[in-house]
């Protein structure tokens, strides 16, 4: 076998791990109820789970308890299935939190009552409103 | 009244742009295949047009600048990017903050390099402009803005407020002008922001240079003379997008909150990947120049590494990442024509290659495992399956959307922790490169066999282990991983090193340029350790509290709460917060912001206090950019004061909240970094109940956790901001609050007039009390006061140490000098064949 084989071997070989290990450790999009069924499973890989933020009918975020130092807290989400699960964030509120539109946590279950968010990625409302635009100008 | 006039000349302008780059690709074409009697006329009709398509380029851009630069919110771009407080540097960020500023960046270095490419070529202008020319086609039609049907060609900067929104106003007002713009993003408002992205897109305009003068080699079957021409270029792209990356990176480091440089977020993989790749096609294209192997994967390197940056540009703008980025842009509704001019290259060169394929030459021998070529191919293996491993995942929210463009459901979701994810692999790859470097240098300056080869590379061998057992034991590297990467970083350093010694001895500098780069790339492999896999967290939360929640305990609090004035202890240090500050324009420190009033005037206050020498009370001063909060947080050891750190935040309303910057302290070894999570709102406090305290002069008692004494009142003859008149009786009370060690005077007023009391209380935000003085008792010598209370002010930070973060800007440095000495070296070869009339 001739050098160049062993290298054009090696190079699939290794290309093939890394798609294997990308899929293997990509993490998928879940809801509330998929997820806690995974973890029943006993899957405990990091899943993200698309939601918006729970709102009273005044449309104020409701459920959101800081601790009493300020750098973890607890919220409510509901997902897009409209399972509603109460979320624990390991870090301060993060400053545009409760004017998100969309909330996409990235954890997994701890136990059913309180899921754990490594990461949260909040899509905030468009930067130029219409409102906006005439709160500017008025 | 609204200008109109400066966008249309700019509309106006991309249209002459788009129309002349169409032009001067069909004249070069025209020239190209011209008789040698026409060719002198097509060719100076094909410049002139490419001059015209230049004049107009410029003249976008200066109309875009004008529109920001005079303030005119009539139109969408400057409302919606810029403010009347942003100073001139930051209009300048502010230009490309959009996307169609971001274009048309672009689209200006590529006129800059057209420009280049005409003056220095002879044989290769007519194929590398047709090729500049149909990529400015491309871009100038992203900023177009032309509707036809539903077809949406580009979108334009020069739009109007009225045109871009439906608000409400504009049906009563047509003419309305917003008073002022809704501002720049404030983690653009950054020196390194106005340099980046300039840079950046520099590096992905001058990808385009190797990529033309592939295809010219290609069309024109000189299917290798165009290396030449095409390395010193490439190697300038590597070395402008290495550096964009770095700045990048920097910026992040600075600005960012996120702890570090590098966040493997797909926006930062989008640039890495194309650099990956150019780096290696600099490689093969070295090999080719020395050796004629190789040919063929420079061709296909060159390819890559420019449709990687259309695709990048795919990624990041078409709005495909969607919530999988932290900062990808807004859809603009463009991706289908971004696809369409990545597809519209790639096809063409695939078939241009594989049309010639056959054709180029290649070397049948196979390479020896003593030979150079062996050893580079296998370092741009190495690259190449390096770019391969974080283009796939980066790509899954790509994937996602063309499964569900075909009707499938596809669920997949980036790794959750992409930092880990990516560095499993990266770090290794790394490694891998780095000893390639050095056995690969070796084989690159003296032709070697076996023996040889032991007899070059023990000196070097030994001296790196002996060094890194040295850095191993004084940095205390204990993770066999970490040694592994002293180990190989060392060696690259020593072993370049080495390579670089006898090249200056026996040659010029000229040719150091890859021994340089590559000792650069040791240190920053070494810097990327340290400061990443021993970035230590020391605001660990100390305060000995427990939670209701056994698992609660187990989290790591990488936070901690500072009450304003409180000591608290972290790590090595004591730190307190001392309250917030402003930047005053002429005074070179901070001043704090309970001196400063606002006027209402944008970036004015009024002096409360005399600061200093700097300003008296009374003045009025400029502050630099009104909405930023720099905290300042003192380190203290051993009761001493040791450097204060001033981290910034702006409330920002239009951005959604609070944005924060970190600052650090920096040391020749280690960086100490510190930054605001959270703060105190007190805008809109919400106070507690009264309560009501009874009091004699000189006695000492307690509002709230503050001993507080009552050192007397004093009739006043006058009182600032306000009138007194005949009868009136006025008493100021003196308090004196003590906060650990600060002690603040309080002092609230009573005034009588007609029988009517009037009361002006005092408000002290940072201890969060409202005084007033409620009442006069003579009869017991007693005086009343009413307390509210809010809260004390603080902030929750973070501080991270970050050793030998220096070794890694250095390696950096050394790295750019690297490819600058090459750059020249390149070039310089170039011109002396050219001149030679070969080329």
């Amino acid at each position: 076998m001739k050098k160049g084989h062993i290298i054009g071997l090696g190079i699939i070989a290794i290309a093939i791990v890394i798609i294997m290990t990308s899929i293997g450790d990509a993490s998928s999009y879940e809801s509330f109820n998929t997820a806690w069924e995974m973890k029943e499973d006993g899957e405990d890989k990091a899943i993200h789970v698309v939601g918006k933020l729970k709102k009273d009918t005044s449309g104020q975020v409701t459920g959101l308890e800081v601790n009493e130092d300020k750098t973890s807290f607890t919220f409510l989400l509901v997902d897009n299935d409209g399972t509603e699960q109460k979320v624990y964030y390991n870090e301060p509120v993060p400053a545009d939190f409760q004017r998100s539109e969309q909330v996409v946590v990235i954890g997994s279950y701890r136990e059913k009552e309180i899921f754990v968010a490594d990461k949260i990625l909040m899509k905030c409302p468009s930067k130029y409103q219409e409102t906006d635009v005439q709160a500017a100008g008025m | 009244m609204i200008n109109t006039f400066v966008g249309n000349m700019g509309h106006l302008m991309t249209i002459v742009a788009f129309v002349s780059a169409l032009v001067t690709a069909y004249a070069y074409i025209q020239y190209f295949r011209a008789n040698e009697i026409e060719k002198a006329s097509w060719r100076r009709f094909s410049r002139i047009s490419f001059y015209i398509h230049a004049v107009a380029t410029t003249m976008i851009a200066a109309s875009l600048f004008e529109i920001i630069y005079n303030h005119r919110y009539e139109y969408f771009y400057a409302y919606s990017h810029s403010s009347k407080a942003l100073p001139v540097h930051y209009m300048i960020s502010s230009f490309w903050e959009g996307q169609e500023g971001a274009f048309i960046l672009w689209a200006f270095w590529n006129v800059v390099l057209g420009l280049i490419l005409i003056k220095t070529n002879k044989f290769w202008e007519a194929p590398v402009m047709v090729v500049f020319a149909l990529v400015q086609a491309f871009l100038i039609s992203m900023i177009m803005g032309v509707v036809i049907g539903d077809l949406k060609i580009g979108s334009s900067p020069f739009m109007l407020l009225r045109d871009a929104t439906q608000a409400p106003i504009f049906e009563m007002n047509p003419d309305f002008v917003p008073e002022d713009g809704t501002g720049l993003n404030p983690l653009l408002q950054n020196i390194w922001m106005v340099i980046h992205p300039p840079t950046l897109f520099l590096g992905y305009a001058s990808t385009l240079v190797p990529f033309a003068f592939l295809i010219g080699g290609l069309v024109t079957k000189r299917y290798s003379e165009w290396i030449r021409p095409a390395l010193p270029w490439a190697i300038f792209s590597a070395m402008i997008l290495g550096m964009g990356i770095i700045m990048g990176a920097y910026w992040a480091y600075v600005t960012l909150n996120f702890g570090g440089y590098w966040n493997w977020d797909p926006v930062e993989n989008a640039v890495y990947v194309p650099w990956l790749i150019l780096v290696a096609s600099i490689h093969t294209m070295i090999t080719f120049k020395k050796s004629a192997t190789a040919l063929k994967t420079s061709i296909v390197l060159v390819i890559m590494s420019f449709i990687l940056v259309l695709y990048a540009t795919f990624l990041v703008r078409s709005g495909v990442l969607g919530d999988a980025s932290v900062h990808s842009f807004t859809d603009l509704g463009l991706s289908g024509q971004l696809l369409i001019y990545m597809l519209f290259f790639m096809v063409i060169a695939i078939f241009l290659a594989a049309r010639a394929w056959k054709h180029i030459p290649t070397s049948e021998k196979e390479a020896s495992v003593y030979s150079r070529e062996f050893w580079i191919f296998l370092g741009a293996v190495t690259l190449g399956l390096m770019s391969f491993q974080v283009i796939l995942p980066t790509s899954i929210p790509a994937w996602n959307a063309l499964v569900e463009s075909f009707g499938g459901i596809s669920n997949m979701a980036p790794p959750a922790d992409q930092i880990e994810f990516y560095t499993k692999f990266q770090l290794w790859f790394a490694v891998a490169i780095a000893l390639l470097t050095s056995v690969g240098q070796f084989f690159w300056w003296q032709k070697i066999d076996k023996k040889a080869l032991k007899d070059a590379l023990v000196l070097p061998y030994i001296i790196s282990v002996l060094l890194s057992a040295v850095i191993i034991v004084l940095a205390k590297v204990y993770d066999w991983k970490y040694i592994i990467i002293v180990l190989a970083g060392t060696f690259t350093i020593v072993a370049n090193a080495v390579i670089l010694a006898k090249i200056l001895k026996k040659s010029t500098f000229k040719l150091a340029g890859g021994s340089l780069a590559h000792i650069g790339l040791g240190m920053i492999l070494i810097g990327i350790m340290f400061s990443s896999g021993y970035s230590d967290v020391i605001s660990i939360n100390m305060s000995g509290l427990t939670y209701s929640n056994s698992w609660e305990d187990e989290m790591n609090k990488e936070h901690v709460l500072l009450w304003i004035n409180k000591p608290t202890q972290m790590k090595d240090y004591t730190v307190i917060y001392r309250g917030r500050q402003k930047k005053v324009v002429g005074v070179p420190e901070y001043v704090p912001a309970k001196i400063l009033e606002s006027t209402g005037n944008v970036n004015e206050a009024l002096a409360l206090e005399d600061y200093k020498d700097f300003f008296k009370k009374g003045d009025s001063v400029k502050i630099v950019l009104e909405e930023n909060d720099y905290f300042k947080i003192d380190y203290m050891q051993n009761e001493v004061l040791k450097f204060s750190l001033s981290p910034m935040s702006q409330f920002n309303e239009g951005m959604g909240g609070l944005i924060s910057s970190p600052d650090s302290k920096i040391y020749l070894n280690r960086d100490l970094y510190t930054y605001v999570a959270a703060m105190n709102d007190y805008e809109d406090p919400e106070w507690k109940e009264d309560e009501n305290y009874e009091v004699a002069p000189g006695d000492q008692f307690h509002i709230a956790d503050f001993v507080t004494y009552f050192d007397g009142a004093e009739v006043l003859k006058e009182i600032e901001g306000y009138q007194l008149q005949e009868g009136d009786v006025a008493v100021k009370a003196k308090l004196r609050v003590l906060d650990y060690d600060v002690e603040k005077t309080l002092e609230p007023t009573f005034i009588i007039r007609n029988n009517q009391v009037g009361k002006l209380p005092v408000i002290d935000t940072e201890l969060g009390l409202k005084v007033s003085l409620e009442n006069i008792l003579p009869e017991q010598n007693k005086f009343v006061f009413k307390v509210n209370q809010y809260q004390k002010d603080y902030v929750v930070m973070k501080a991270i140490v970050k050793p030998y973060i220096n070794v890694l800007w250095i390696g950096t440095i050394i790295m750019l000098i690297g490819f600058s000495v090459a750059i020249f070296r390149r070039f310089d070869e170039f011109q002396k064949m050219r001149d030679k009339g070969l080329e």
